[in-house]
């Protein structure tokens, strides 16, 4: 790499999570992890399964409020304005509105794509048919979907392919301007063609938004982060420029991990 | 020594394949005996009753002439009966099971009430018509009457349409869930943009089940009092007035197809018999109907909901 990388420190953040903590009632799944997220940046979260990552990804969203028995302890601070997500006093449906997640398997609604990209605008009340078709187009074209679908937004999610569904699940969060877009195994359910496309989809939209990505396939978080933490039972092991964690990794245990020795 | 050679091995396989053939013939059977006895139950009824399924019968009353009897006064008393128990039913079933899926806390309590609604779907029918007199008929004064013939019912019933609920909730999967609320939807945007409309067509056939089971059922209407010859219909709940709607068939006495035919049954005089042959096809045929409009229904929502 001849290209000089700026230092981390100076690099703008979209969010930092600090001691973070967290429990599924008597397991600790993440322990006292610290870490920046550089804003309008791709960050991969890797690690073998159970390593924490999704759990950790979701704490961003606050989606573990919707079960009983976890527990966050810690903090994750949303730049600018140094909100800390996980306080109690933040409703997660606040959280929820500013950050968008797409799953691992695609999940439209059954219903047409025109509801399922309109779906997060409904439920800020924006009901304005104008207004939806707009933003509805901006979101499909964002999600390199428009051209393929414009003419059959009557149609119902499921008749498109596993690989549109997706794209449609990405139109669906990008339609909320989220200041996040958080991505959990995205890829996983897809053949290697969509897959191809995500990925391109992904090195697109970090010029507007910053990407939180985790993925259980260490070359697709090569080609697509810039960042890479790499996770091992529930502790953050190491984090840096993706090119460094993969050419020359600091910790023992991620070298272990990423030239295949275990995971 | 393991290597077999085929001949020996197809003879294995023809011999554990000799079990298959049994118990094909034996699950046939057990079948045939369920479906062949209705089937004969019913054509035994066409048969009786056959000479009397003409258009007056329909539209007669009840006579002491067996030839002149109808059931007039009994299906329209049936529909009516039917409709308060849908209307009463369908919303404290479908809102406690949406609630208990949704919005209880799992906890003990929540496990308690679970384990009671599928044994309150157990408690024979003429307990709730005793209760039913003791509350609605003597308690709340409601009478003889349409509506506490269909309250009767709707608590009947309310156990299978929480039950089915439930269960239509469940089957929504928690993927599509998570989606909803990750967009930042709270509970009751979640419950009215996706776990109603997904979940309409397990409650519909709930619903419609529950409701053939009440339109047969007898002992609890006979308990809170229907009358057995009836020769005059409640008042028309539509009218030709403003407000062209009227509640007083609400309190109206009334009788059910059940009680007409366990009337008939009861005596003496074979012709009448034929009348009850005539009028327990046409209730089983009324039951069949409810349950091919749940399958229908339940082809025609499920058609437009995949995951």
């Amino acid at each position: 790499m001849a290209d000089p990388k700026p230092s981390l420190d100076s690099l703008p953040l979209k969010a930092h999570a600090a001691g973070l903590n967290f429990h599924y009632g008597d397991f600790k799944a993440l322990k006292n992890i610290d870490m920046p997220i550089h804003d309008k940046r791709v960050t991969a979260l890797i690690g073998p399964s159970g390593c924490g990552k999704s759990t950790f990804l979701r704490c961003f969203n606050r989606m573990h409020d919707l079960y009983p028995g976890n527990r966050y302890a810690g903090e994750i601070r949303l730049h600018p304005d140094n909100v800390n997500l996980l306080d109690r006093a933040v409703d997660p449906i606040e959280v929820r509105m500013r950050l968008s997640m797409v799953f691992q398997k695609p999940n439209p609604f059954p219903k047409s794509l025109f509801e399922n990209v309109a779906y997060g605008l409904r439920v800020r009340g924006i009901n304005r048919r104008a207004i939806l078709e707009e933003k509805i187009e901006e979101a499909l074209r964002g999600a390199a979907l428009w051209n393929e679908v414009k003419d059959r937004l009557h149609e119902q999610a499921f008749n498109l392919s596993g690989g549109q569904q997706q794209r449609l699940c990405i139109a669906r969060a990008l339609a909320t301007e989220p200041e996040i877009l958080l991505f959990d195994e995205p890829t996983s359910a897809l053949d290697p063609i969509a897959t191809a496309s995500i990925e391109e989809l992904i090195a697109e939209l970090k010029e507007r938004v910053t990407i939180l990505i985790v993925t259980h396939n260490m070359q697709q978080a090569a080609r697509v982060s810039d960042f890479t933490a790499y996770m091992y039972l529930g502790e953050l092991i190491e984090f840096g420029w993706t090119d460094d964690v993969f050419i020359k990794p600091r910790n023992p245990q991620t070298e272990a991990y990423l030239t295949g020795r275990f995971g | 020594m393991m290597r077999q050679d085929a001949a020996e091995l197809r003879a294995l396989i023809a011999r554990h394949k000799r079990w298959d053939v049994v118990f094909g013939v034996v699950g046939l059977l057990c079948l045939a005996v369920g479906l062949l006895t209705f089937a004969a139950l019913f054509v035994d009824m066409l048969v009786d009753g056959y000479a009397r399924l003409r258009p007056e019968f329909f539209t007669e009353f009840p006579s002491r002439r067996a030839g002149q009897a109808g059931i007039l006064s009994a299906w329209i008393g049936t529909t009516m009966v039917m409709l308060v128990t849908a209307a009463v039913a369908v919303p404290l079933g479908v809102a406690a099971g949406i609630y208990l899926e949704e919005y209880a806390p799992k906890n003990w309590v929540t496990d308690v009430i679970e384990i009671n609604i599928g044994n309150l779907a157990g408690v024979p029918s003429i307990v709730y018509g005793l209760l039913a007199l003791g509350l609605f008929v003597y308690e709340f004064g409601l009478g003889q009457s349409v509506a506490t013939a269909g309250l009767t019912l709707a608590l009947l019933i309310l156990p299978v349409v929480i039950v089915a609920t439930r269960e239509a909730i469940r089957a929504i999967p928690g993927a599509i869930r998570e989606a909803a609320y990750a967009l930042g939807a709270t509970k009751w945007q979640v419950v009215q943009g996706h776990i109603l409309p997904y979940s309409t067509g397990g409650i519909l056939t709930g619903v419609i089940i529950g409701m053939a089971r009440a339109i047969g059922e007898t002992a609890p209407i006979i308990t809170v009092g229907a009358l057995t010859f009836i020769a005059f219909l409640p008042p028309s709940p539509v009218g030709t007035e403003f407000p062209f709607l009227n509640f007083e068939w609400l309190m109206s006495p009334f009788t059910v197809m059940p009680i007409q035919i366990f009337n008939w049954t009861s005596r003496p005089d074979p012709a009448f018999q034929a009348n009850a042959a005539a009028a327990g096809f046409i209730l089983v045929f009324m039951t069949l109907a409810m349950n091919g409009l749940a399958i229908w229904l339940r082809y025609r929502i499920r058609r437009n909901i995949k995951w």
